[in-house]
């Protein structure tokens, strides 16, 4: 199955939503908690980095029975280095951000980690489009 | 697995079908069917916020009778500490415990004093190194199946000591045995309970084969019997042994205070619970040691089944706890007297915490996600209103149930009505059709020239 959400570049209102909707269908769908929470978390951070970062973003979640597809595109400033951006504590929030508790630099990191496959292209000025995959472990009896 | 004995109960001749209690559970538990609220079991968590937000008081919580006491040679009353808040404040302690016991029991032992035994038995099984953090206490029973509902994924920061209630009833037999040579289960324990939830915990125990608690007693019940005797129960009364600690958990931050953990966070109010444990899985609250979580906003003394008004209550109890901090005696050395160090795993909870998997839709993924796509699909095309009307929490609580065949589009009364404006607009498209026999048409009956 196959869902969007929109997310607004500085609304932190809404942002968590995405996250929000993704754990009430994989609870729903009766995916194992753990694996359920890593992909709320992948989510979450994907929707505050568009918050954060960039003007306009998408996150399209695909679940299908043996992954999970999350997939964030941002219309934005673009990342000029991504090895920096991928290390914990690296951030380019600003102080107002950072003063909401937000920007603390382990974005991206915590999305990698919380995935099995992850990849992140980016273009200054363009914007940026990260892919995360997590696999479902196989049920028994399948 | 799934549970059978829920406390919270609905009275069916109460019910007048109105959809303030379904929009008010934390689990989504009730539906209005056929004019009447209906609980699922598997998602309800015994909170009681159905009991508090229905007007006709339709909703109601199964505790033991007094009567109960009968079926026991010796019985044991254990006061909980919210008890000692639905009295005035300058109530002595002591004459609410003496009450008890002049109202049929033998003899009392405080649950606040197992609250201090079960502050002990928190900070030891902090010191393990590997638990979660936060590490969340379990004393708060709605608190524990909600997490078994809604977070499965921490069950495993859940702190598996025995509640102080439960450490209460053990050892409150254990020393009575001992010193009066009956069997342990000949003595009878009852807890006074705040709430419906340690009603069900108790059924629960006890089918499983744990009776450290035997029975659990209304608040309300206990309080009628007490308030008539108060005022002039003759001493002797029973000699006090919960710390002011102890007699504090009966109120929100309780707990914190008495295990003295400066790095913890205290919530209460069952929907601020579900707001704050939604933090703890996304992994943002990992550097908080501990989490005191009530499903009653002020703590047991905010309890469905308490009389007073929590913050009255909590003036109240403030006061219980500061009486007992001018106590003279030393401190009871409860570590020692039980061997407590020695026997730290009898007190680990003896109550498998499972995940209730209460919201799947089926038990085979590939066909619950075609289901979840079904209700994404559904949902759209729903008002959105969250009226409530049709008898579902919210529009996607109604998609859901329309998917899986527990209600129609057309309990939408929006939805319904759109159906019978199409409806009459075709009745009215029809009834300007007059039979061609009696058409007037200019054209008409000339066609065949």
């Amino acid at each position: 199955m196959y869902l969007e959400y929109r997310v607004d570049g500085g609304d932190f209102q809404a942002s968590g939503q995405a996250a929000a909707g993704i754990k009430r269908t994989l609870r729903q769908i009766g995916i194992d908690a753990e694996v359920a929470r890593r992909a709320a978390i992948v989510t979450y951070e994907a929707e505050m980095n568009i918050a954060i970062h960039a003007y306009l973003g998408t996150i399209s979640i695909e679940i299908l029975p043996e992954r999970i597809i999350i997939q964030a595109d941002d219309e934005g400033p673009g990342i000029a280095d991504i090895p920096a951006a991928m290390q914990v504590g690296y951030s380019t929030a600003t102080e107002d951000i950072r003063e909401m508790g937000f920007g603390a630099g382990l974005g991206l990191p915590n999305m990698r980690r919380y995935s099995d496959e992850f990849e992140i292209e980016s273009q200054v000025g363009v914007g940026t489009s990260v892919r995360a995959v997590i696999i479902l472990p196989a049920k028994e009896g399948n | 697995m799934t549970q059978l004995f829920h406390s919270v109960l609905l009275i069916e001749e109460k019910c007048r079908g109105c959809t303030r209690c379904i929009r008010n559970c934390p689990t989504e538990a009730i539906r209005v069917r056929g004019g009447k609220a209906r609980i699922n079991v598997e998602r309800c968590i015994d909170c009681g916020e159905c009991i508090r937000t229905c007007d006709n008081h339709a909703k109601t919580a199964v505790t033991d009778p007094l009567s109960k006491l009968e079926e026991f040679d010796y019985t044991i009353a254990l006061p909980a500490p919210s008890l000692y808040a639905q009295f005035g404040k300058e109530t002595d302690r002591r004459k609410i415990l003496a009450s008890l016991i002049d109202m049929g029991f033998n003899d009392v032992f405080e649950v606040a004093y197992g609250a201090d035994i079960a502050t002990f038995l928190t900070l030891e099984y902090l010191k393990n190194p590997n638990c979660k953090f936060p590490a969340i206490s379990a004393a708060c029973p709605a608190v524990v199946r909600l997490i078994q509902v809604r977070f499965p994924s921490l069950i495993d920061h859940l702190i598996p000591v025995e509640s102080p209630m439960a450490c209460a009833g053990k050892l409150a037999k254990e020393k009575t045995s001992e010193r009066l040579g009956i069997p342990e289960d000949k003595i009878g324990t009852f807890f006074i309970t705040p709430c419906p939830a340690k009603v069900t915990w108790v059924r629960e125990a006890n089918s499983r084969g744990t009776f450290f608690v035997d029975g659990a007693i209304s608040m309300f019940d206990a309080y009628g019997e007490i308030m008539k005797r108060l005022l002039t129960i003759p001493p002797p009364y029973p000699q006090l042994k919960a710390s002011p600690d102890g007699v504090g958990w009966g109120r929100t931050g309780g707990e914190r205070i008495a295990s003295k953990i400066k790095n913890s966070l205290v919530v209460d109010g069952i929907h601020n619970v579900i707001n704050v444990l939604e933090e703890v899985e996304m992994g943002r609250l990992d550097d908080v040691e501990f989490l005191e979580a009530q499903a009653c906003v002020g703590g047991c003394i905010g309890g469905a089944l308490t009389v007073l008004n929590p913050f009255i209550g909590k003036m109240n109890l403030e006061s219980v706890v500061d009486k007992s901090k001018d106590r003279s005696e030393p401190p009871e050395d409860f570590v020692k007297e039980f061997r407590l160090k020695e026997r730290l795993d009898e007190f680990i909870m003896k109550l498998d915490i499972m995940a209730v998997p209460a919201f799947r839709l089926d038990q085979d993924v590939s066909r619950a996600i075609i289901k979840a796509e079904m209700i994404e699909k559904v949902v759209n095309e729903l008002p959105g209103l969250d009226c409530g009307s049709c008898g579902s929490p919210h529009c996607r609580a109604l998609a859901e149930d329309i998917v899986q065949g527990l209600a129609v589009d057309t309990d939408c009364i929006l939805k319904l009505r759109e159906e019978i404006e199409i409806l009459a607009e075709q009745l009215l498209e029809m009834a300007k059709k007059s039979p061609s026999a009696l058409k007037r048409d200019d054209n008409s009956g000339e066609s065949g020239e």
